[in-house]
């Protein structure tokens, strides 16, 4: 087999893997060619990145909600409400690392009580997260009633939505540490990838060739890199990338290498079965929606800390983007099906319409339509490669 | 000169990687009961699948002729229209809707736009007539067994104007009598002048209601068979394996028992959604190193009582003692009777015991995953050494450890089930309906495998099956379960079919 057949094949094989990372290039092909070039550039990217976190964070928690056959509806008013929390306490200056763990563990308790909801009453997570949604608008608009937007004077705070991490010391126009992180996680990468490819090969399973190997380590590691050194070239990276990339990192090992991970797979696969199996499905279904209010949480802060204030309008619709933008990502209703690192993605090519769309200049009504038709065709692409991909 | 109703001449068809059928020959006489036999994998199911149109024409090679004429499917409704009615395993029933309902469902009789649900009723009531005349048409499907649901399947086909009727596997999951009663039927019909493909694992009805058969090994045709020239078990299964299988109950040796590892004492769960007991005062033993079977008819409460032990996943009202490995145990949820050292094998594999996205490795250590993290993460080496070794020692078929479970034959998926089990080195181990719906070779693996565990491992086993020459072939003790109490208790020397029966059926 010649070279350009290989990877003809390997393409076509592995289409719907792929066709994620093929659309999200598309995207942003198009719309560097419409801003000539602006969009590509150090600003935008890093622009890019402080935009998507909020949506990302939330979509890698709705993974496994999905994952479990579940939904959470409610997870834009709880951020909006909590970063409202946020901001009061802030206000009247209570200290800020008191005013996180407040806000994560109230986060984490109303994850719980939907998950209560569901798992222990027997409420479809549709119904109690809806019901979630409606009560926590009404408490944050009841919050901000009195004060309306509640502006944030903390600097600590709103750093976490606008800052960038500190530079070591140096001469250069670039952010040496930024430059720094970027080749330890490219060497990261690749011996992870070694690594499983040597234990594969040890049991004779299915491996890539070498040259194709050796030319996707190559190509991933020039994008991630790029990627890095984009940053580098503007402020480096900013805390809420920092943090977006860290709690995908720590998910993605949760869902891939832990019992815990396997097992909220096996309850979305087969709920029956893993019952059946000594699984405690309601204790997953608790964590599932407590990991969901967790991240929620985190959301909250995040844009809270990005508009430096918490307004009654914060939160809208946020739970319908991390959904679309984990379905982007091919996680599939039916259950068991979805990675975190796939909807990382799906909420950067949401991301990336976005933000296109306004660098072009496109009236938000068409933006509306835009994303819905993407969201479409990603899900449609889906099933129709799933059915041929065994 | 026969006059046959269909033909299908040289069929060939192929998945990826693999040919299913090759040039495959079916010929089925008019007004005959015609039974397709072969193991699993052998190639049946796709044979009724292009026959029936869902593989339409132009996916496979060969021709298909039926009545005289040379015929192209493109779809399931093609076939139907022509005649031909398939029932699969699976019904295509809506549970939630009535009899007379899901008889003309697709097919409503409308008197204008609307349905004419008088009328509806009384073609329902005359269509019954000919199958099970007693058969109340406004009750709502669910509320029926499963085997007065499979003749709710053959009315709905006879609406159809049907001349040929195909049914895969009917009675897989019907008892004795229903199985009887089902057979009946189809012979009824039959004399009414229509046609039957019966596709059925269970050589002794193929034998008793046969005309012709026609045996698939691997895709092939390997023999056809004429009841003129007499059928026997013996010889259909040298035809479907390839080989004469002797016995099909592996040897045993001369065993002795241990001390009892398992008891219960005035066992009682009662289920509070249907409002009624499903075990009522059962009393029984397991020794150590003993297979008991459990024996009872569909419904007589065999499955509840296993999952009533087996930490009671649906949340019986349970009363009793029970005494599990010298302890009085109440096990809350599953985990706890795994980890205790009890193994429920689910009767229904696809539906609550196999995760069917999951891999082979997968399924097989989710039983006892926490038995592989070292530190926060899965060691995915002792994993796939691990699956490796029971792939080996189960003769597990499968390309790879890596292979969905989805894509393995029915007994290779049996045996993904059972390893999962052994897995967790279980000392009782509770096996429900073990070789249901697979073939004669891999059943004779299961049972071999049996008797190496009580024998050479020391393991207990608990053996519900509702094949009465596998619970006598297989059993050291059998307890006879009927309406949810233990209705008696037989040794294996003194136990017979006609015993068994006797106390099934001892309400």
């Amino acid at each position: 087999m010649n070279f350009i057949q290989e990877l003809g094949v390997l393409l076509k094989k592995n289409i719907r893997e792929y066709g994620m990372y093929i659309a999200l290039a598309f995207i942003m092909i198009i719309f560097t060619i419409l801003t000539k070039g602006l969009f590509l550039s150090a600003r935008n990217i890093s622009n890019l990145f402080n935009q998507m976190g909020y949506i990302a964070v939330l979509a890698v928690g709705m993974t496994l909600v999905i994952v479990i056959r579940h939904i959470d509806l409610s997870v834009g008013s709880v951020a909006g409400f909590l970063g409202a929390i946020a901001a009061a306490l802030l206000r009247n200056n209570f200290p800020l690392i008191p005013t996180i763990l407040i806000i994560v563990g109230l986060g984490i308790l109303v994850g719980l009580g939907n998950g209560f909801l569901v798992a222990n009453i027997g409420l479809p997570a549709f119904v109690a997260t809806l019901a979630g949604m409606m009560i926590f608008r009404g408490a944050l608009l009841v919050f901000t009633q009195g004060t309306g937007t509640i502006i944030i004077m903390n600097d600590t705070f709103n750093a976490i939505g606008n800052g960038y991490i500190p530079d070591i010391p140096n001469n250069t126009n670039y952010h040496l540490l930024t430059i720094i992180i970027g080749l330890i996680v490219v060497a990261f990468y690749i011996m992870s990838d070694v690594r499983t490819r040597n234990n594969k090969l040890k049991y004779n399973f299915e491996v890539l060739s070498m040259r194709m190997f050796v030319l996707k380590e190559i190509f991933i590691s020039a994008i991630i890199f790029y990627i890095f050194w984009t940053l580098a070239s503007y402020n480096g990276i900013s805390w809420t990338f920092a943090i977006t990339l860290i709690i995908t990192l720590i998910y993605h090992l949760l869902t891939t290498r832990t019992a815990l991970g396997r097992h909220i797979y096996a309850v979305g696969g087969n709920p029956d079965a893993a019952q059946l199996s000594g699984i405690d499905v309601k204790k997953i279904t608790l964590f599932v929606f407590g990991s969901m209010g967790l991240l929620t949480a985190i959301s909250g802060i995040l844009y809270t800390s990005r508009l430096q204030s918490a307004t009654p309008d914060a939160g809208n619709l946020f739970e319908l983007d991390s959904i679309a933008a984990a379905y982007v990502g091919g996680v599939s209703a039916a259950g068991g099906v979805g990675k975190v690192i796939n909807s990382l993605i799906g909420a950067l090519v949401m991301a990336s319409l976005i933000n296109g769309m306004n660098l072009v200049g496109v009236g938000i009504s068409l933006q509306y339509i835009i994303r819905g038709a993407v969201l479409i065709a990603a899900v449609v692409f889906d099933i129709k490669t799933r059915s041929t991909a065994k | 000169m026969s006059d046959y109703i269909l033909e299908m001449k040289d069929i060939t068809k192929d998945f990826p990687g693999v040919r299913a059928l090759d040039k495959v020959n079916l010929k089925v006489r008019r007004g005959e009961i015609h039974c397709l036999v072969g193991e699993n994998g052998s190639g049946k199911s796709t044979l009724m699948k292009i026959l029936s149109g869902f593989y339409p024409h132009g996916d496979f090679e060969g021709e298909i002729v039926f009545e005289g004429k040379p015929q192209k499917f493109r779809s399931i409704h093609d076939s139907e229209r022509v005649g031909i009615v398939t029932i699969y395993q699976e019904l295509a029933l809506i549970p939630e809707l009535t009899v007379y309902e899901n008889i003309f469902l697709g097919h409503e009789i409308k008197s204008g736009r609307l349905i004419d649900w008088n009328k509806t009723i009384a073609m329902a009531k005359q269509v019954l007539e000919k199958v099970k005349p007693d058969l109340d048409t406004s009750r709502k499907v669910k509320e029926l067994g499963v085997g007065h649901q499979q003749i709710v399947e053959i009315a709905k086909a006879l609406t159809k104007n049907v001349k040929l009727l195909i049914l895969d596997e009917p009675t897989s999951s019907l008892n004795e009598d229903d199985s009887e009663n089902l057979l009946k039927i189809i012979k009824d019909l039959k004399k009414q002048g229509i046609t039957s493909i019966l596709i059925s694992h269970k050589l002794k009805e193929v034998v008793e209601v046969a005309d012709s058969i026609t045996i698939l090994r691997d895709g092939k045709t390997v023999a056809n068979l004429n009841k003129e020239d007499g059928f026997s078990e013996n010889e259909i299964i040298k035809y479907m394996v390839g080989r004469e299988i002797e016995d099909i109950y592996p040897k045993r040796k001369k065993r002795e028992f241990g001390d009892k590892i398992f008891e219960i004492k005035n066992w009682k769960a009662y289920d509070k959604t249907l409002g009624r007991y499903v075990v009522k005062n059962a009393n029984m033993y397991v020794r150590k190193g003993e297979i008991v079977g459990v024996s009872g008819l569909m419904g007589a409460g065999r499955t509840e009582l296993a999952l009533s032990l087996f930490g009671n996943p649906k949340n019986y009202a349970v009363e009793g003692e029970m005494y599990f490995d010298g302890k009085k145990v109440r096990f809350r949820h599953p985990g706890e009777a795994i980890k205790a050292g009890l193994a429920y094998l689910s009767e229904d594999r696809k539906g609550t015991g196999l995760i069917l996205d999951f891999d082979v490795k997968t399924n097989i250590t989710i039983t006892g995953l926490r038995q592989l993290v070292r530190g926060f993460f899965i060691n995915d080496n002792e994993e796939i050494v691990l699956a490796e070794q029971f792939k080996e020692s189960l003769k597990i078929k499968t390309p790879s450890i890596e292979q969905k479970v989805l894509n393995l034959s029915g007994g290779n998926q049996q045996k993904v089930s059972i390893a999962k089990w052994l897995f967790v080195k279980p000392k009782l181990l509770i096996l429900d309906e073990p070789t249901r719906g697979i073939d004669v070779g891999a059943k004779y693996e299961i049972y071999t495998l049996m008797n190496k565990l009580v024998e050479e491992d020391g393991m207990s086993i608990i053996m519900i099956s509702s094949e009465l020459p596998e619970i006598l072939g297989m059993s050291d003790r059998i307890y006879v379960v009927s309406g949810g109490r233990i209705s008696g208790e037989l040794s294996r020397e003194e136990a017979t079919q006609e015993k068994i029966m006797t106390m099934a059926v001892d309400y």
